[in-house]
């Protein structure tokens, strides 16, 4: 039987003005466990604090009822108090009667009996309740990355930085991603290599980053402070500890009519490649479904004039077992495919390019050497029409678009266009555009500066269909503005494809228990206040991989998510929340209810044994909950059909107890 | 004869991050609503087992209502759609045995709507009201 002090706080006027407390605490005393019952001017203040602790000295209490102010304000207060006292801090229980009682009801009586009510249900609860102690776990200290482009090298720099280890896992064979397929970047017009490959090579360079790349992640156990990660470093076929880079093998490869996704299939590569000259690691990777030895051992070129004899043809993907306290997802994006968009004849003419196409074709690195020529003839291109949103807020076609605005659309066709100007002053470079959206610092004056200094041609209105005819791309759109339709003779037309998550990212998030939304963006614990976790404990955003965004934002992202890493990892053990749910084991049947309907992935199954008749023992599946996991939303709760499952602090014995003393 | 007037009970379910905190707020505001309505706090609406509402009609409670976060503003991201899903479900079959629909509600009040969480309740006390007192569930044997 639990001893209950019960304290009712007048809170100045603003409970006793509309509340009897004396009542209230007279009629409390005879409620079933409670020993003393008192009143005060200000319980929360130190004298009423310390009224408190003697009276749990004094009458032995093992239990606290608190008729206050919202345990929302105070209910942090009293655990304290309980615990100086030497009470355990999860025997306190607030009956809420201000906020919920006097501040909304105007009458003495029935402030008064409600009060009396809310009260006589908090002592019910707290006859039931039971000392809870949180859980602790301890935490690894190392960051694995996912993802190698700007957001997981900004990420794994910070957080190297500070001093913990960090593992990138990037599934090419180099880091960099898609900003190392860029030319300039907006609104500096700054060339992305020059600003991205130092960044490269200080990762490269750092003590604490380890870099498996050409590897992806394949299994995700634990929860935070604890993941354990299975990483399938993919067979290269080259001994990444032998490769000096000098890319003799490369210059001898016979297989020379590989399509280069690093140009987008524009040109070609060898079988055995490195990606461009910056990779890091600067490691060459045989293609396998390309190279003449793997795929009919009839070839060996390579090993013939690798120096260092890197090359190893019988090698194998490798499982690297890992231990992390934290998981950063910075998976990037991919423009989605032009494949349903045959309005713009991508697949009819090769003329007709993506924006990420526009920039490999003007990038000195690229494959016209950063010459502008048509993909088709080679020629130079006097007419050139940009559309934006191609897929981008396109809510009318959402089977094949995405309802979202892509966010960098109208900051790199204004620098595609300018760019253009720039380079070739003879060029007609026309923009047709739904709306220009150009938040953010010097953004705007750049997209002007395209119009008013570099005499783009900005249309407001969409294009309808373009058709190939001869060596030119019939355009017909609209100008909303001058209410006419138009047409163009185009020589180029660069089509703003909107941007999705890449395609790993879902598997990832099953992986993770990460929730994501509708489009596969990985959703942030709170949209405005917690923009770089995710709701699973321990997982972070960098990056493209929650929503789109530009350079300048997934850097800070990046730094951001970076800084809540450190956080964490300098912690050396994460007290948990004990108010979790735990199953009763001789109830659990295994049926797995409870496993579906859990947001954080806590619950997992074993075999246990019970006693069974005549001294033999039965095995059954039980579930079981990791404290550490679980954020006690109690949704297992409800959905355990034989009523195992319960929930610490929010018991169902407890709540029951206050449906009845509320409806007695 | 004039009756004496007759007050409702109404057991209110309130989740610990939208709808308690819009309860408070509507305290803030001192915005009043029947004294009828008495408040518990859960973690979050899923916590809501059918059985405490049904313990609540037993007891004699004329309506039970929960009030859980906006669809997708739940802060263990998918628990309110559990509510909704479970609590359509129990409702109807409480129609069926009696309980009329009008008794039972979901409503979604964030921790800003101090004045729909007020609103609300003037309204359900007022519904509940019109329909008089609930004698089908109750069970006498809870009764002391």
């Amino acid at each position: 039987m639990q001893r209950i002090g019960v304290f009712v706080c007048w809170c100045g006027s603003n409970i006793a003005g509309t509340v009897d407390v004396k009542a209230v605490a007279e009629a409390l005393k005879n409620e079933p466990g409670v020993v003393f019952s008192t009143d005060y001017q200000y319980m929360c203040s130190q004298a009423g604090q310390d009224l408190i602790k003697n009276a749990v000295k004094e009458h032995n209490l093992t239990g606290i009822v608190v008729c206050s102010c919202s345990p929302r304000m105070h209910e942090a207060t009293f655990r304290k108090t309980a615990s100086a006292a030497g009470l355990n801090p999860y025997m306190v229980e607030i009956a809420n009667i201000r906020e919920q009682c006097s501040w909304v009801h105007k009458e003495m009586p029935l402030g008064t009996q409600k009060a009396i009510i809310l009260g006589k249900a908090a002592v019910a609860k707290v006859n039931l309740n039971t000392p809870l102690t949180p859980g602790e776990s301890p935490v690894t200290k190392r960051a694995l990355v996912i993802g190698g482009g700007i957001a997981g090298i900004q990420t794994a720099l910070d957080i190297a930085d500070a001093g913990f280890p960090v593992d990138i896992v990037e599934k090419k064979p180099t880091i960099g991603g898609k900003m190392a397929q860029l030319d300039k970047t907006f609104p500096t017009l700054d060339c992305a290599a020059c600003i991205l490959t130092p960044k490269m090579v200080d990762v490269a360079q750092n003590e604490n980053i380890r870099i498996f790349s050409y590897s992806e992640v394949e299994a995700v156990k634990g929860f935070v402070g604890n993941f354990e990660v299975k990483i399938k470093k993919k067979a290269r076929f080259v001994d990444e500890t032998k490769c000096t880079g000098c890319g003799a093998c490369i210059e001898k490869c016979p297989q020379k009519k590989v399509p280069n996704e690093f140009n987008l299939g524009m040109d070609t590569r060898r079988a055995i490649y490195i990606p461009f000259a910056q990779a890091v690691p600067k490691v060459a990777t045989i293609d396998p479904d390309y190279c003449n030895m793997l795929k009919n051992g009839k070839c060996g070129v390579c090993t013939k004039f690798c120096a260092a004899g890197a090359i190893d043809y019988k090698q194998k993907d490798e499982m690297i077992e890992e231990k992390y306290g934290a998981i950063v997802v910075a998976t990037g994006f991919e423009p989605i495919s032009m494949d349903k968009f045959d309005e713009f004849a991508y697949s009819q003419s090769k003329d007709v390019i993506t924006s990420l196409e526009f920039e490999r074709l003007t990038n000195a690195a690229g494959p016209t050497a950063g010459k502008l020529l048509r993909p088709s003839d080679g020629k130079h291109p006097e007419k050139i029409v940009f559309v934006q949103c191609v897929g981008s807020r396109c809510s009318a076609c959402a089977e094949k678009g995405k309802e979202y605005c892509s966010k960098i659309c109208c900051m790199y066709t204004a620098k595609h266009a300018m760019l253009t100007r720039d380079k070739y002053p003879d060029t007609e470079v026309t923009v047709f555009y739904i709306d220009v959206r150009t938040p953010g610092k010097n953004f705007d004056e750049f997209q002007r500066r395209a119009v008013e200094e570099y005499g783009v041609n900005y249309i407001k209105g969409m294009v309808g269909k373009i058709t190939p005819e001869g060596d030119k791309l019939k355009v017909r759109g609209s100008d909303l503005i001058a209410n006419k339709q138009i047409k163009i003779d185009a020589d180029l037309v660069v089509l703003a494809a909107a941007i999705e998550p890449d395609k790993s990212a879902r598997p990832l998030a099953t992986m993770l228990t990460a929730s994501m939304d509708t489009n596969d963006f990985f959703t942030e614990a709170h949209p405005k206040l917690r923009p770089v976790e995710s709701p699973t404990a321990g997982v972070f955003l960098s990056g493209t991989c929650q929503g789109p965004k530009d350079i300048p934002e997934t850097v800070s992202q990046a730094g951001a998510a970076a800084s809540k890493v450190i956080g964490l990892l300098q912690k050396d053990k994460l007290v948990g929340n004990p108010c979790v749910a735990s199953s009763d084991q001789l109830m659990c049947n295994g049926c797995s209810s409870c496993e579906r309907v859990c947001p954080y992935g806590a619950i997992s199954y074993e075999d246990k044994d019970f006693p069974g008749p005549n001294r033999t023992t039965k095995t059954r599946r039980v579930a079981v909950v990791n404290p550490a996991v679980c954020q006690g939303c109690g949704a297992c709760t409800v959905a355990c059909p034989s009523g195992a499952m319960d929930l610490s602090g929010f018991k169902n014995t407890q709540i029951m107890a206050e449906v009845d003393a509320i409806c007695k | 004869m004039q009756m004496k007037e007759y007050k409702p009970l109404i057991v209110a379910f309130c989740c610990n991050w939208c709808s308690y905190a819009g309860a408070d707020l509507a305290g803030n505001n001192r915005l009043n609503y029947p004294a009828e309505v008495k408040i518990i706090r859960v973690p979050c609406s899923c916590r809501v087992n059918p059985m405490f509402i049904l313990r609540a009609f037993q007891r004699g409670a004329d309506g039970v209502i929960i009030c859980g976060c906006h669809p997708g503003d739940c802060h263990y991201t998918s628990g309110n759609y559990y509510t909704r899903r479970r609590m359509a479900t129990l409702f109807s079959m409480l129609d069926y045995l009696g309980i009329e629909k009008e008794r039972t509600r979901v409503e979604w009040v964030s921790a800003a709507e101090g004045a729909k969480f007020a609103a609300t309740m003037n309204d359900f006390v007022k519904t509940v009201a019109s329909l008089g007192e609930n004698k089908r569930l109750e069970d006498l044997r809870c009764k002391r």
